[in-house]
């Protein structure tokens, strides 16, 4: 399979030979060569060649051929988490950048056979999209193409309200309990420790029971409510709850397949961009490159890793990171005695000769994912050799500025960003609010306000699957609020509860 | 690989033109888009083509950045992409899309139900177009047809009675070539002519000449979708007339008293000058607030424009843009003098508001 040239054959088998003596594990990769116009339409599919009918893929198209048009960007490299992977390369670019993005795309598909957050994702995605793509071109055959536009547009703006960290949650949850059981309120009866009556209550002080009692009071009303527990993935939970049409039913869930088969790359950007750079990296400088191509690919490699100022380049933070680690554990720069040692001098020169770097990058590109890398491997000592800091908004002086170097601070920022990855982190937190079957979405607040006009038409969408009033609780300006949509009108209301805002 | 991405391409542009198109009297009566002209496209910014989404407003403000520099100093992010949303998601920019100037002519024309212009009656025959159409005999090598060559020596070969099927070789001699030849076609040509006046004396604000602008660029863009070959002068007047170029036109900013004959004089010396009568479809449109200079200078353009204006031009529009200063007055002489009369259009711009009707009323007649 694939179309290239023998040249390029020749110089993938290369490749691909060194790839598996330095221990890459992927799935066959078929290349395929494309032209401009072609790769551009793949990527506006976001990778694949036949997916459902939607305006915005038109949309994306429009800008990457204009953009293309104009010299400002064009694609270097496009791989498909699949079995076997697809990867596509641009016909006209020369053999020296054909190498380069074939190296690279054998680090994104060992990362993507191996890394743990990718294991429950399809591997036949591509048949699967095509699948969906029929689905929905059968619907609109019998429904009209408005009405499934419209209802594409509705599923689409709600496609990031999914549960990323329950990748390995396969099936729909069931959050439907089990109703009947006793009507009657049963009593509360703390329980008690026995006691003599004069150490009664010192054994089992009143304060204490009285806390008891209201905590499983508060419990047992949850326990009333539905859902009893908040639900993380809502698209699940309209799925399973929203009167809906069964196309819609049908539509709504393919979503949310896409929508989860696309959150692991997402979550591992960084990971995922460095661990190719750094192969692509490793194989053309030791293995592929000839005198003549160096200064190409030294031109090219540079262009993807270069860091612009003020801005964080998921290829360059992860390459760095992954040689950090390597050398660290190379020089055995890791440990207690490691940690605990203040003797500068020391620290600088220290190696323990250990050899183990390669060993445990390959380790964590298994196991961690963009959060945990960080959170794990960031170390001061890296954060000011990558010149890393905090930006923002000076309000005094009204232009965005560099506010601070500290390393802990940095790492609190980054992952902050990554919480939920940059997404508002939303719940469903009553499908029966006011008791009157209306749905009630909660923020969890985490120091970021949501946009309220955006959520607002949001909500209007979600009305659109609830059919019943919907509110969503979040703060604005540190003050409660609920924005409500009730199938006529937007409304919002402020209630008394209050959080705080970071000074910034 | 089928080009998929026609139709949902095609979907995209079709819902880009109805959102243009719902919000077309507001980009009508702002100067918004004239801004954002190129050359054959205007950009256009959709907010309200974006899915909306659930997320994190731009109160966000901090992140984090990579490079030199001390605390303190600017950061260089523009609007600043986190770390983690690279990729992923969108920034907040508001998305821009390109349409060009023939569709939004098209829409325009569409929305406020504008009919074509039917070209004046004497049209002039130019020999511009043609092209390699026809056979000759002779010519150059590198035009040879070679299937015409071909079915000239088969022709040949089988009257002359050496065609062998059984051996269907045929050999074109020198007699049997044919070269493409050019051909010179006559097509039909129009072209228009579109003179803006613009009453510049100290009564016309900036905000009157926001109007003309905005309204000039409206109709420019109407007629331009309309003609081929459309050539466009500027000409101000206060007291005396003179030709200007564009930008003059439009921010020039002169006092003094108004003699609006002084422009009409220009108008009618520019059209004898350059363009011939049977040649040109002549647009004249002229903006002012009405304030003229005296009586008997009123009647002095009304019988310009009677002997020798109208009967050159395809129509005559006037503008009248309300001023706090100006009486308003010519538009009623006009209305008077040529009541009935087709050829004249007068209308009045009270603000931004009613350009769009304006407009309708100067092209909506299609003459």
């Amino acid at each position: 399979m694939g179309n290239l040239t023998p040249e390029l054959l020749a110089e993938r088998d290369k490749i691909k030979a060194v790839a598996e003596t330095y221990g890459l594990d992927f799935y066959e990769t078929v290349f395929e060569l494309v032209d401009a116009e072609e790769l551009n339409e793949v990527a506006s599919y976001g990778g694949f060649p036949r997916r459902y009918p939607h305006w915005r893929f038109g949309m994306e198209y429009d800008q990457l051929a204009k953009s293309y048009e104009y010299g400002l960007s064009k694609i270097y490299e496009l791989v498909i988490n699949n079995d076997p992977c697809y990867a596509y390369l641009m016909r006209n670019n020369p053999v020296v950048d054909q190498k380069l993005v074939m190296a690279h795309v054998y680090g994104h598909c060992d990362f993507f056979k191996n890394n743990l957050w990718f294991g429950p994702t399809n591997r036949k995605m591509i048949d699967q999209m095509a699948n969906h793509g029929t689905q929905v071109r059968r619907f609109v055959e019998d429904v009209g193409q408005d009405a499934v536009e419209d209802f594409l547009d509705i599923a689409t703006s709600l496609d990031n309200l999914i549960d990323v960290h329950s990748a390995y949650r396969k099936a729909l949850p069931r959050t439907r309990e089990e109703h009947g059981g006793s009507a009657r309120r049963e009593s509360i009866d703390v329980p008690r420790l026995r006691a003599k009556d004069y150490m009664e209550r010192y054994i089992n002080p009143p304060e204490y029971l009285e806390r008891e009692r209201k905590r499983m009071e508060a419990e047992q009303s949850q326990a009333k409510r539905f859902p009893p527990k908040p639900v993380k993935d809502v698209l699940a939970f309209l799925i399973e709850h929203a009167p809906l049409e069964p196309w819609e039913r049908e539509i709504l869930s393919l979503i949310r397949e896409e929508a989860y088969y696309f959150a692991p790359q997402g979550m591992t950007k960084i990971m995922n961009e460095g661990w190719a750079s750094y192969w692509h990296s490793r194989i053309m400088t030791r293995h592929s490159l000839t005198d003549a191509e160096i200064i190409d690919f030294a031109d090219h490699h540079s262009g993807t890793v270069h860091a612009t100022p003020g801005r964080i380049n998921p290829y360059k933070l992860g390459i760095e990171l992954f040689r950090d680690i390597e050398m660290r554990w190379n020089k055995g720069r890791f440990g207690r005695e490691w940690e605990t040692c203040d003797d500068a001098e020391r620290r600088l020169a220290w190696d323990m000769e250990l050899g183990e770097g390669l060993k445990k990058i390959f380790d964590v590109r298994k196991i961690y994912n963009d959060i945990t890398f960080l959170e794990e491997f960031l170390t001061p000592e890296f954060a000011e050799e990558q010149k890393l800091f905090v930006y923002g908004m000076n309000q005094r002086t009204g232009r965005v500025e560099i506010l601070d170097r500290d390393p802990t601070r940095v790492k609190k920022e980054l992952l902050k960003a990554l919480t939920n990855f940059g997404q508002p982190y939303i719940t469903v937190a009553d499908a029966n609010y006011a008791n009157r079957g209306e749905l009630l979405l909660e923020h969890r607040w985490d120091g970021v306000e949501i946009q309220v006009q955006q959520a607002q038409a949001t909500l209007r969408n979600v009305q659109r699957l609830w059919r019943r009033p919907v509110h969503l609780h979040t703060f604005v300006e540190g003050k409660g609020k609920v924005l409500s949509y009730d199938g006529r009108s937007d409304s919002a209301r402020e209630t008394d509860e209050r959080v705080e805002l970071e000074e910034s | 690989m089928v080009q998929r991405i026609d139709q949902d391409r095609a979907r995209f542009r079709e819902i880009v033109r109805g959102s243009v198109k719902k919000d077309l009297r507001k980009y009508l009566s702002s100067g918004e888009l004239i801004g954002k002209q190129g050359k054959r496209f205007v950009s256009i910014p959709l907010p309200q083509i974006e899915l909306p989404r659930f997320r994190f407003g731009s109160n966000k403000g901090k992140g984090v950045g990579q490079g030199e520099g001390g605390e303190g100093e600017p950061a260089g992010t523009g609007d600043g992409d986190g770390a983690g949303q690279a990729g992923e998601q969108a920034g907040q920019h508001v998305l821009e899309v390109e349409v060009g100037l023939d569709e939004l002519a098209q829409i325009m024309g569409e929305e406020l139900a504008l009919p074509r212009i039917e070209s004046k009656g004497k049209k002039t025959i130019r020999a511009l177009g043609g092209g390699y159409s026809s056979i000759s005999r002779v010519g150059p090598e590198s035009l040879r047809h070679f299937k015409r060559t071909f079915r000239e020596a088969l022709k040949r070969t089988i009257a002359s009675g050496t065609y062998d099927p059984a051996n269907p070789i045929v050999i074109p001699v020198k007699e049997d070539r044919r070269y493409r030849s050019f051909k010179l076609r006559e097509v039909p040509d129009s072209s228009a002519v579109v003179i803006y006046m613009m009453d510049v004396s100290g009564s016309m604000g900036r905000e009157q000449k926001e109007i003309v602008r905005i309204e000039s660029f409206w109709i420019d863009t109407w007629l331009r979708s309309q003609y081929k070959n459309i050539e466009v002068r500027y000409v101000v007047h206060d007291a005396a007339a003179q030709e200007v170029d564009q930008h003059t036109f439009y921010n020039l900013r002169e006092s003094g008293g108004t003699k609006i004959s002084s422009a009409y004089e220009l108008l009618l010396e520019l059209l004898e000058r350059k363009y011939a009568q049977d040649e040109w479809n002549v647009y004249p449109f002229h903006f002012s607030d009405g304030d003229n200079w005296s009586a008997r200078d009123t009647e002095r353009c009304v019988s310009l424009m009677k002997e020798k204006l109208l009967p050159r031009c395809n129509q005559f529009a006037y503008g009248q843009v309300k001023s706090a200063y100006g009486s308003g007055q010519f538009k009623k002489d006009l209305d008077s003098a040529f009541r009935g009369d087709e050829r004249v259009v007068t209308s009045d711009i009270l603000d931004r508001d009613s350009i769009p009707e304006s407009i309708r009323h100067f092209l909506g007649k299609g003459r």
